[in-house]
């Protein structure tokens, strides 16, 4: 026989009839001002809530905003004119299929303690 | 009391009986029908707008106040929402021929019913929205950057929830921002 106290399991080592830790929830962070990117080519992180917005193919929710028909009106950073390029470098007269889904590459951010360390500093010079 | 006399004063008794019956129960009708669980009860609304719904703000968020399909779409003065009642009956015969019974049919009808509700709402400056979202009460501290920004010009200029807030409960269609441009929407 095993005592409930020995085992470890992927529960932890917490008793079975006893009502376990809940996990600690992470909240997304509010909207705020853009986050400073860390390095050349870092895909910026979003600043603001993306919570229910639609990207599929009917209809991109960021376009609405980040497009450059509606960045001047909607004081959003448009699109740099890399999300036009497909892989052979060709210009392409809409956002590449290849940018199409934002997400893929930008994320918002949450109030998560980073899992490991990193002491990743930037170059000085291309700091913003 | 004469004959005529109790005649009359049975069939008052009785009108205003029937009156209260008739009334009331149409009132109870009215409410019956003014539900979620009544809106999809038909396939055609269950299938394709709710479960996008379910996914909104609207159906659960942070407080837990749920804004229900009539909430959105049925006016709540007794007499836009009995105009609207009688519109509705439209549904039924739509209902009939079968004009969105297939989620491609849906599809393909949507845009068509998506300018059609946001005409009715901008034409009364968003009402249902501004049934629960109060703009005088809404706390700028509290709203995000971006909300900010956009309610203190954009209401100022004279905008209404509906033009920036489109595709709030449900997922929108293919061409809807040229469509909706063209309709001045
Ligand atoms: C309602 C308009 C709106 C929508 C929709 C929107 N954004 Fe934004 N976004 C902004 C604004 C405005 C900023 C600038 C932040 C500020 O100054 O408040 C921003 C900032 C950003 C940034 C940071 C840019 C930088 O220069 O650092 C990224 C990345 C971004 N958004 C991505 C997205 C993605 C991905 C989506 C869709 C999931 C999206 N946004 C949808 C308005 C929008
Ligand atoms: C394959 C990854 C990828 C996808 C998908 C992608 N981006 Fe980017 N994005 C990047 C990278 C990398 C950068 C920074 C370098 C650059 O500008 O190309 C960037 C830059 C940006 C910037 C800042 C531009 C500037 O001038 O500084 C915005 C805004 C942005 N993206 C929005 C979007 C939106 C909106 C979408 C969806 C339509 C999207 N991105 C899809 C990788 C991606
Ligand atoms: C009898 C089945 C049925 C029920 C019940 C029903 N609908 Fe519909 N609904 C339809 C059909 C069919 C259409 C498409 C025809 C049309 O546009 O009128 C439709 C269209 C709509 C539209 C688009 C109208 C437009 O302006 O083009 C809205 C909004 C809507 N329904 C909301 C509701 C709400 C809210 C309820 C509950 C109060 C509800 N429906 C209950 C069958 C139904
Ligand atoms: C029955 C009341 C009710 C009605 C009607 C209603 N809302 Fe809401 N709305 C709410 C509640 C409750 C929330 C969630 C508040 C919270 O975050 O807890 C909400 C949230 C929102 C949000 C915030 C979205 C987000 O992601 O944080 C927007 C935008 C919004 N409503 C717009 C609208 C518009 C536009 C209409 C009209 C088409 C409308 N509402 C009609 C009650 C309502
Ligand atoms: C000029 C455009 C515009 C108009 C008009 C407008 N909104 Fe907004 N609203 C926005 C933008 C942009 C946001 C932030 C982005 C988002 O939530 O997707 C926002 C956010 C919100 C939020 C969430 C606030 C937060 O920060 O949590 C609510 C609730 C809301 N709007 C309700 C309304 C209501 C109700 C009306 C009508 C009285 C209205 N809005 C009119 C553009 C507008
Ligand atoms: C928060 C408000 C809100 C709620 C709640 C809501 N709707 Fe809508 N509905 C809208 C708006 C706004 C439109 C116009 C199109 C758009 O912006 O997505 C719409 C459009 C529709 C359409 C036309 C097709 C389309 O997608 O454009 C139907 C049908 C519909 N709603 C049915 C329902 C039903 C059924 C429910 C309940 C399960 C419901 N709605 C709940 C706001 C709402």
């Amino acid at each position: 026989m095993i005592n409930a106290e020995e085992l470890s399991s992927l529960r932890g080592d917490h008793p079975l009839d006893e009502v376990s830790k809940v996990a600690e929830k992470k909240n997304w962070a509010k909207d705020g001002e853009p986050i400073s990117r860390n390095y050349v080519q870092q895909p910026p992180l979003i600043p603001h809530k993306i919570k229910g917005y639609q990207i599929n193919l009917k209809f991109n929710k960021c376009l609405s905003c980040h497009s450059w028909k509606k960045y001047r009106e909607s004081g959003a950073t448009k699109i740099s004119q890399t999300h036009f390029k497909d892989r052979d470098g060709n210009d392409l007269a809409e956002v590449s299929a290849r940018r199409y889904f934002c997400t893929q590459c930008h994320v918002p951010q949450a109030n998560a303690k980073p899992l490991v360390e990193n002491t990743f500093k930037p170059v000085d010079a291309v700091k913003n | 009391m004469t004959l005529g006399k109790k005649i009359f004063s049975g069939t008052l008794i009785t009108g205003f009986i029937l009156g209260i019956i008739f009334w009331g129960g149409f009132n109870w009708t009215l409410e019956l029908t003014n539900s979620l669980s009544f809106c999809t009860s038909c396939h055609e609304m269950r299938d394709n707008v709710y479960p996008e719904y379910q996914n909104t703000v609207h159906y659960s968020n942070r407080t837990g106040v749920r804004a229900e399909c009539p909430d959105c779409h049925v006016p709540r003065e007794w007499i836009h929402k009995i105009i609207r009642k009688v519109e509705a009956s439209r549904e039924l015969y739509h209902k009939v021929v079968g004009t969105i019974d297939t989620p491609e049919k849906f599809e393909q009808y949507r845009l068509t019913m998506a300018l059609s509700e946001w005409k009715r709402m901008k034409s009364v400056d968003s009402r249902e929205c501004r049934n629960c979202h109060d703009y005088e009460s809404m706390d700028f501290v509290d709203q995000g950057r971006r909300a900010v920004k956009a309610h203190s010009t954009g209401l100022d200029e004279g905008k209404t929830c509906i033009d920036c807030h489109k595709g709030i409960a449900h997922q929108l269609p293919k061409g809807w921002e040229e469509a909706a441009a063209k309709a001045g929407l």
